[in-house]
C-alpha cells in the first residue's frame, strides 16, 4: 500500500519524529535515531559558551536524517524568524519547526505570533512547521500562512501527559488538509498509537523516550505503536456501540 | 580592541578576521552559525570579514531539542 507522508513535496519515510533533547548522554542518541527509525530529527540553536567544553549535536545525528532546527526560546514572531534565518544558513535544509513561546510555566505556544512567524517564513522559502495549541481557527490562518503541516500539542512540552487534547486534534484532523503532526506531551508509546489511529498524520516524541530507563528500548516501541496506529487508521476502526453484540450467530444453540 | 561576543566584552586582535577567530576559539566552521551586527553571515564572507572595534557578534551551533 502507498501511504507516504509528504512535507513540503518531499516523501518522509517514518511517520515517528523524534527529538534530540535531555538525554542522559549525547552518545546513545545516534542508536535513538536508529533505533525509532525516524528520518526527521529535531534540534535547538543556541549561543556557544567559550567558558565550557560543548559537544555538537550535530556530530550524534545520523548524515541520512532530515534536521529540523526549532525556534525554541523564540518569545515573539521577530525573534522567531531571526532563528530560523540563522538555522537556513547552516546549511541544514530549508525545514523549520516555530516555537514562539512566553508562558514559562506550562510552556504553550503563542499562536498568534506562530501564524505571523509562518508568513514571513514561508513567504521566504522555509518549509515551516508550526508548533501550535490545537485551535481550529488559528490551524486553518496557519494553512492560509503558507504552513507545510501543523503541530497541536497533546499536552505541555515534557510532561508526558499524554493525549490531553484528543477532541481538539480529532477536529484538526477532519477539518485541516496538512498534515497534522501531535507534537509535545506524548509519555507512551500507546498514546502515540491513539494519536495515529485517530488520524494524525505523525508524531514527534523527545521526552517520553529521552527520559525513559532505556531509551533505546523506548524509541523502537515508539516506532512500533506509530505503526500500529497508522495501520489501524488505514483499516478503519468498528463502530463503537453502546450494547453488547454476540460475535457468533444467536441461533443454532444446543437444546 | 573590544567587540561583543555571544553578549560579552571580549578583547580580540587588531585586523583579525572572522574565520581567524573562529579557529582561535576551536571552533569547526561546518557546524556553526553567526550573526554578524544582527544579520545573519553565511559561511562563504568569513574569511572576507575584518572585525571592527564595537562588533556584535552572535555565535552558534546546534544543541538538543525538541
Amino acid at each position: 500500500m502507498y501511504d507516504k507522508l509528504v512535507i513540503g513535496g518531499r516523501e518522509i519515510n517514518s511517520r515517528l519524529l523524534v527529538g534530540t533533547g535531555k538525554f542522559p548522554s549525547n552518545s546513545i542518541i545516534p542508536d535513538v535515531i536508529m533505533g525509532s527509525g525516524a528520518q526527521i530529527v529535531t534540534v535547538a540553536l543556541r549561543r556557544i559558551d567559550f567558558d565550557s567544553e560543548d559537544e555538537n549535536m550535530l556530530n550524534y545525528i545520523p548524515q541520512n536524517c532530515i534536521l529540523l532546527p526549532n525556534t525554541s526560546g523564540a518569545r515573539n514572531a521577530e525573534e522567531a524568524v531571526r532563528i530560523a534565518r540563522l538555522a537556513r544558513a547552516s546549511g541544514c535544509g530549508n525545514l523549520i519547526k516555530i516555537e514562539v513561546i512566553s508562558d514559562n510555566k506550562y510552556l504553550l505556544p503563542d499562536n498568534q505570533e506562530t501564524i505571523k512567524a509562518t508568513d514571513i517564513l514561508s513567504k521566504e522559502g522555509f518549509v515551516v512547521l508550526p508548533y501550535m495549541s490545537p485551535d481550529l481557527m488559528a490551524a486553518k490562518r496557519l494553512v492560509d500562512a503558507g504552513a507545510a503541516a501543523v503541530m497541536p500539542l497533546g499536552a505541555p512540552i515534557g510532561t508526558n501527559k499524554g493525549l490531553k487534547t484528543r477532541e481538539m486534534i480529532k477536529i484538526l484532523i477532519n477539518e485541516i488538509e496538512l498534515p497534522i503532526i501531535v507534537d509535545a506531551g506524548l509519555g507512551k508509546p500507546s498514546e502515540a498509537c491513539e494519536a495515529m489511529e485517530l488520524g494524525a498524520a505523525a508524531v514527534l516524541v523527545n521526552t517520553a523516550i529521552a527520559t525513559a530507563k532505556d531509551p533505546v528500548a523506548m524509541a523502537e516501541a515508539f516506532a512500533l505503536a506509530v505503526k500500529a496506529g497508522r495501520k489501524a487508521f488505514l483499516s478503519g476502526t468498528g463502530a463503537v456501540k453502546e450494547y453488547a453484540e454476540a460475535s457468533s450467530p444467536l441461533t443454532g444453540f444446543l437444546a | 580592541m573590544e567587540i561583543s561576543l555571544n553578549g560579552k566584552k571580549t578583547d580580540i586582535d587588531e585586523g583579525l578576521s572572522l574565520i581567524e577567530l573562529i579557529e582561535q576559539k576551536g571552533l569547526e566552521p561546518e557546524r556553526i552559525v553567526v550573526e554578524y551586527n544582527h544579520q545573519v553571515l553565511s559561511k562563504e564572507h568569513w574569511d572576507k570579514t575584518i572585525l571592527k572595534e564595537g562588533d556584535n557578534l552572535e555565535v552558534l551551533r546546534f544543541v538538543g531539542g525538541g
